[in-house]
């Protein structure tokens, strides 16, 4: 399943302070939407809501609304469990359970729901997981051994097999190369097109190189300065953005002068 | 050409600061050593001089029941504090608001800082009246549960008494530890769980808990080296005999060997006091022998630690 995602008016507030202002937009389904910007303009933060993980941090909220297939994520009677479990997340480090063998990390998410499976489904589950997220080969024969073993890009793919096993709508990826040397980096990148066959992909990226490898859609966020909040600057096709951006500041930064 | 090694620059500071550390290292293993050698050296005469008369039957008869005591006393302690210091340092470090936590986590330090005759005091004087009457119901009830039968001692001054106040007296240590412990699970990991959708409960069965099993561990030996040694408490609280029984509720308890030597040692003469150190060296023994296998059980998954 893949789902479209809807921004209307959507404010994200860490207490009294607004951190992204008035964001309307509409993320595809069966696409890659890139999240691009300056540090600080809260890309990272906006994609945060679109699982309610921002609300780990105390005191932070948001306004406006966020339909996922016209249902309000941010509905009175919506539990932020259920929609994390619809909406998986890699992040910005690769973060295996270190105390959980590869196997058991694949699983970790799906046994939160299904708490009795037999030990073929397992296996079946956890080869279908490891193969989507190309990371079979490299680890089939050491399934038991701790996912901490794995190279760094080894434990991000080992990630993005832990949220694909719960087979959700949308995976969000956070900056999920950026600490990654470029051959991984590679792998992750191929791996994100192959997802969106199945998934509505949201990748956030300090690399603009990768969005415009890799996304079908671009959003570019600015801020005005410090303390003010980040703005949605233009949305389009990456192409477009890219190659012929509608706003002077798009074209700075995507031309490199500044950020 | 001459080969011209480069020579290191050894400074005058780091030389002293080094044999300074190396010192404060060696002394650790100097301690330990004439400790070791006292205990040994001591215990010789026991066995070597004429027959003791508390040790008729030999030293083993004599000092198995303190052995037993030590060890079922520390045990009962351990069940007790283990779950409930768990629990003070999950509130702690993941539950409660950061105000209320400070003042628990003062409250704990403080309950700490009681010492061991004031707990052997308020175990006679307030704790055993208190639970007699639940002695009594308990021996009513579950008196079939084999630790819960035989007669229910009337002051309260019984084996699971003492195993209470050692628990509260060891709980101050092992929660501070293990609510540092968990302070420190990776916030990573911690969002990686509930990014999957785990509820909070779920997060920490998945990522603190796992990732704090070898302090929880460390902290439970600790705990338990604490409560094994503990003396002054336990000669205050428990009506002593020389029996081996898993009775928590009566009067006949086994003593400890820590407390047994309190109360003998004032009037023991001769190689009798050879004798109680001999037992001292047999408690040396099981401290030993906890920690190891402690140390053991830590290693084991050293794998899956997250250390590496």
């Amino acid at each position: 399943m893949s789902k479209r995602i809807e921004l209307k008016s959507l404010d994200v507030y860490y207490s009294s302070f607004l951190a992204v202002q008035d964001v309307n937009m509409v993320i595809e389904p069966k696409a890659i939407t890139a999240f691009i910007g300056p540090s600080g303009c809260g890309k990272s933060t906006l994609i945060r809501t679109l699982n309610r993980m921002h609300e780990v941090i105390p005191g932070a909220r948001v306004e406006g609304q966020l339909l996922m297939d016209g249902e309000d994520v941010y509905g009175p009677d919506v539990d932020p469990v259920r929609v994390r479990r619809q909406v998986g997340m890699v992040f910005q480090r690769p973060n295996p359970f270190p105390t959980m063998s590869i196997k058991d990390n694949v699983l970790s998410g799906y046994k939160l729901n299904n708490s009795k499976m037999s030990k073929t489904e397992a296996e079946e589950l956890t080869e279908k997981a490891l193969v989507g997220a190309n990371l079979w080969n490299e680890v089939k024969d050491r399934l038991d051994k701790p996912g901490s073993g794995l190279s760094g890009g080894q434990q991000q793919r080992l990630c993005i097999a832990r949220a694909i096993a719960v087979e959700p709508d949308v995976i969000l990826m956070d900056e999920p190369t950026s600490a990654l040397d470029p051959i991984s980096t590679a792998a992750i990148e191929d791996l994100a097109v192959e997802l969106k066959e199945k998934f509505t992909v949201v990748i956030v990226t300090h690399n603009m190189q990768q969005a415009s490898r890799i996304s079908d859609m671009t959003a570019f966020f600015n801020i005005a300065g410090t303390g003010m909040p980040g703005k949605l600057i233009e949305y389009d096709k990456t192409e477009k953005i890219f190659s012929n951006p509608g706003q002077q500041q798009t074209e700075d930064y995507v031309s490199g002068r500044f950020g | 050409m001459t080969d011209v090694k480069p020579k290191a620059v050894r400074r005058l500071g780091d030389i002293v600061f080094a044999n300074l550390t190396f010192l404060a290292g060696i002394s650790i293993l100097l301690t330990l050593a004439t400790v070791a050698a006292f205990l040994f050296a001591q215990s010789v005469p026991a066995f070597t001089g004429e027959p003791i008369e508390a040790a008729e039957n030999g030293f083993w008869a004599y000092v198995f029941p303190f052995i037993f005591g030590t060890v079922y006393a520390s045990v009962i302690a351990l069940a007790i504090a283990t779950p409930l210091a768990i629990g003070i340092a999950l509130y702690i470090s993941h539950f409660a608001n950061r105000r209320f936590s400070q003042i628990l986590g003062y409250a704990v330090d403080l309950l700490a800082a009681i010492p061991s005759v004031v707990y052997g005091l308020w175990g006679i004087l307030v704790l055993a009246p208190f639970l007699t009457p639940s002695y009594r119901w308990l021996n009513e009830n579950l008196g079939w549960v084999p630790v819960f039968g035989g007669q229910v001692s009337a002051t309260g001054r019984t084996m699971l008494t003492v195993g209470i106040v050692l628990a509260i007296m060891v709980l101050p240590i092992m929660a501070a530890l293990i609510r540092e412990v968990f302070l420190q699970t990776p916030r990573l990991h911690e969002e990686a769980a509930l990014a999957l959708g785990a509820t909070r409960w779920e997060m920490i069965k998945m990522a603190v808990l796992p990732f704090g099993r070898p302090g929880i561990i460390s902290a439970a030996m600790l705990g338990l080296g604490r409560a094994l040694g503990e003396t002054m408490a336990v000669a205050m609280v428990l009506s002593p005999a020389a029996v081996i029984s898993f009775d928590m509720l009566t009067s006949t308890n086994s003593n400890t060997i820590a407390a047994n030597i309190a109360l003998q040692f004032p009037e023991a003469g001769g190689n009798y006091t050879n004798l109680l150190i001999a037992t001292g060296l047999v408690l040396f023994g099981i401290t030993m022998v906890v920690n190891m296998i402690a140390r053991w059980v830590i290693s084991r998954r050293a794998e899956f630690s997250g250390a590496n």
